[in-house]
């Protein structure tokens, strides 16, 4: 099986995310990064999936990714965790690619990736953590006239079927595809695992290819801040919250807050 | 006045709330028509002509309702090239955003997420509002390209009730075999909990770590106030409450008029789900928690003894 894994290389979470003044991007270069944590699950459940496969020669895990330099730490992580190559889409015309562009970029190097062995399943976490619109699955499945089998917190895949859970607020459906197919999962599908020693040895001598969007025979007009289709026109920092009223319980805490709650009409 | 389009969110024609509050949104830019994808038209017509719609496109195919997405995405952009709208919104569900992420591309329109305002931009486009980054930043943004499309978060404006015309108008739609690639093959209903929908619900209150599993006296508390009940990542991960309940960055994004956390720390994931509430009371036994640098009021102590105190107040206060 040929599985190609979109990830995100995104600032920490902890760290105090910010805009760039000059353009109002995000702010990618001033906080330390690392790999989306929603993206873990998706590239275990690729491993669980070749590893279920019997392994093989055959089967490969390929991790892919859009972003700057540094984004290579993150391929990084997920060869460490056991995907067999790497291909990293890096280019200063990518700055401030919105996520049309992007999914653009991922669409097209998935097709070069195909060129060299068809990809029977692309796999992407639910989100990334740092933009959270969850819209690049289904926007690269647009691009590649795919079907669409997404949020899934089951996955499996048996004679050219794939099969998932996905638990909505209504009701829990099962949706099939044939391969190939995009599939997201959420991060209820499994436990992704730490790299082992032995993995994170052996990820150094896997193959990462670098590719720019001339590789992929895109133009950098396509793609940027220049060719979004949105505009961020202005951000304001939200102020912090007023120092609200803290009590101790000490018998009463019950009854104060039900006080609380009265004085603000909430009862 | 050109239209707007508004994608009906329903089960089987029992509008949510959202729906109502995209349509009062709809008529800052044009006139408000509803796209009803499914059974339930009878019943869902009188709601949405209560709320402004003008028109309302009707699409009962069942080549629509079987599959993931994707046909719901052709019905729309169909819609688009028919009636030119001012807008398409879609209520910023999971599902929404996939539907408005695929629509995005296939129009070559611009998309916004989980917008909390929108208004009529200068010139006729329009401008809307997001929190971004856990709720720390409000951006304003605009679309450049194609026919906005917009997900509006729930609780984003107060729906207002206004008469429209509510003329059906049947759609006949073609959909590709492409877009029938993902079948639904099985759909198992939730059982109802009879509590408010979650990111609907006017007071929310939600349990972590510190209910060790027993999430009994949160409800009874939720119960008291009419209050739906939320989980943090920790309490789901354990397996104390269902995902579909998690509040927080892998979860659901609430905005209610009270959030009330009970036994949650308050970790950057959840708080990037309830930090826009507009009054927040945590109970944690930990007084130096992270979530009590969000409230309005907090109680340092024991959730097991606060909780049921608070309960019977509310209880005495309502008669």
């Amino acid at each position: 099986m040929n599985i190609v894994v979109c990830i995100k290389y995104v600032p920490d979470a902890q760290a105090d995310l910010t805009f760039n003044a000059s353009d109002n991007t995000t702010d990618r270069l001033g906080v330390d990064g690392l790999l989306s944590e929603l993206d873990e699950y998706a590239i275990e459940a690729a491993l669980k999936l070749v590893e279920g496969a019997g392994g093989g020669d055959e089967s490969k895990v390929t991790a892919l990714t859009v972003g700057p330099g540094k984004a290579a730490d993150a391929i990084k992580k997920c060869l460490q965790m056991g995907a067999h190559a790497g291909v990293h889409v890096s280019d200063e015309a990518i700055h401030g690619s919105d996520a049309a562009a992007t999914s653009l970029i991922l669409a097209e190097a998935i097709k070069k990736i195909g060129s060299m062995g068809a990809a029977d399943l692309i796999l992407t976490g639910m989100a990334s953590t740092d933009g959270t619109m969850g819209v690049i699955p289904a926007m690269v499945a647009e691009r590649l006239g795919l079907p669409q089998v997404t949020l899934a917190s089951e996955l499996t895949v048996e004679g050219g079927t794939v099969t998932i859970r996905r638990d909505g607020d209504v009701a829990s459906e099962t949706v099939a595809a044939s391969l190939p197919a995009l599939v997201s999962v959420t991060d209820q599908i499994n436990e992704p695992r730490y790299p082992s020693f032995k993995g994170i040895m052996a990820a150094k001598k896997k193959p990462v290819e670098t590719w720019s969007l001339a590789d992929l025979g895109l133009d950098a007009s396509s793609v940027g801040l220049g060719a979004a289709w949105t505009k961020v026109e202005s951000f304001t920092k939200r102020p912090p919250r007023a120092q609200g009223q803290i009590v101790t319980d000490e018998g009463e805490g019950g009854t104060k807050l039900a006080e609380f709650l009265s004085a603000h009409k909430f009862v | 006045m050109a239209e707007v389009l508004v994608l009906v969110d329903h089960v089987d024609g029992t509008v949510r709330k959202t729906t109502l509050e995209m349509l009062t949104i709809a008529r800052r830019l044009g006139e408000p028509s509803a796209v009803l994808i499914g059974a339930g038209f009878d019943a869902a017509k009188e709601v949405l002509a209560q709320y402004g719609a003008e028109k309302i496109y009707r699409v009962e195919s069942a080549e629509v309702t079987d599959y993931l997405v994707a046909p719901k995405v052709e019905v729309l952009a169909q819609l688009v090239g028919s009636a030119s709208p001012a807008a398409v919104m879609i209520g910023s569900s999971f599902e929404g955003r996939e539907i408005a992420g695929r629509l995005s591309i296939k129009i070559e329109s611009g998309l916004i997420t989980d917008a909390v305002d929108v208004q009529a931009g200068q010139g006729g486009g329009v401008r809307t509002t997001q929190s971004v980054f856990a709720g720390g930043f409000s951006v304003d943004a605009t679309v450049t390209k194609g026919t906005p499309i917009i997900t509006v978060k729930p609780n984003s404006a107060a729906p207002e009730a206004v008469a429209g015309a509510a003329v059906e108008q049947v759609v006949e739609v073609s959909i590709s075999e492409g877009a029938k690639a993902a079948r639904i093959t099985d759909r198992q209903p939730r059982a109802a909990t009879g509590r408010p929908e979650l990111t609907e619900a006017a007071i929310v209150v939600s349990g972590g770590r510190g209910t060790a599993g027993d999430f009994s006296q949160v409800e009874e508390f939720a119960d008291s106030l009419g209050a739906a009940v939320g989980a943090s990542r920790a309490a789901v991960d354990a397996g104390w409450y269902p995902h579909t309940s998690q509040i927080g960055q892998t979860g659901k994004q609430v905005t209610p008029q009270l959030y009330v956390a009970a036994g949650i720390s308050g970790a950057i994931q959840h708080r990037a789900g309830m930090q826009t509430s507009k009054t927040i009371i945590a109970i944690n036994k930990d007084d130096e928690a992270p979530i009590f640098e969000l409230v309005d009021f907090g109680v340092v102590g024991d959730l097991f003894k606060v909780l049921p105190q608070a309960t019977a107040a509310v209880m005495a206060a309502k008669g």
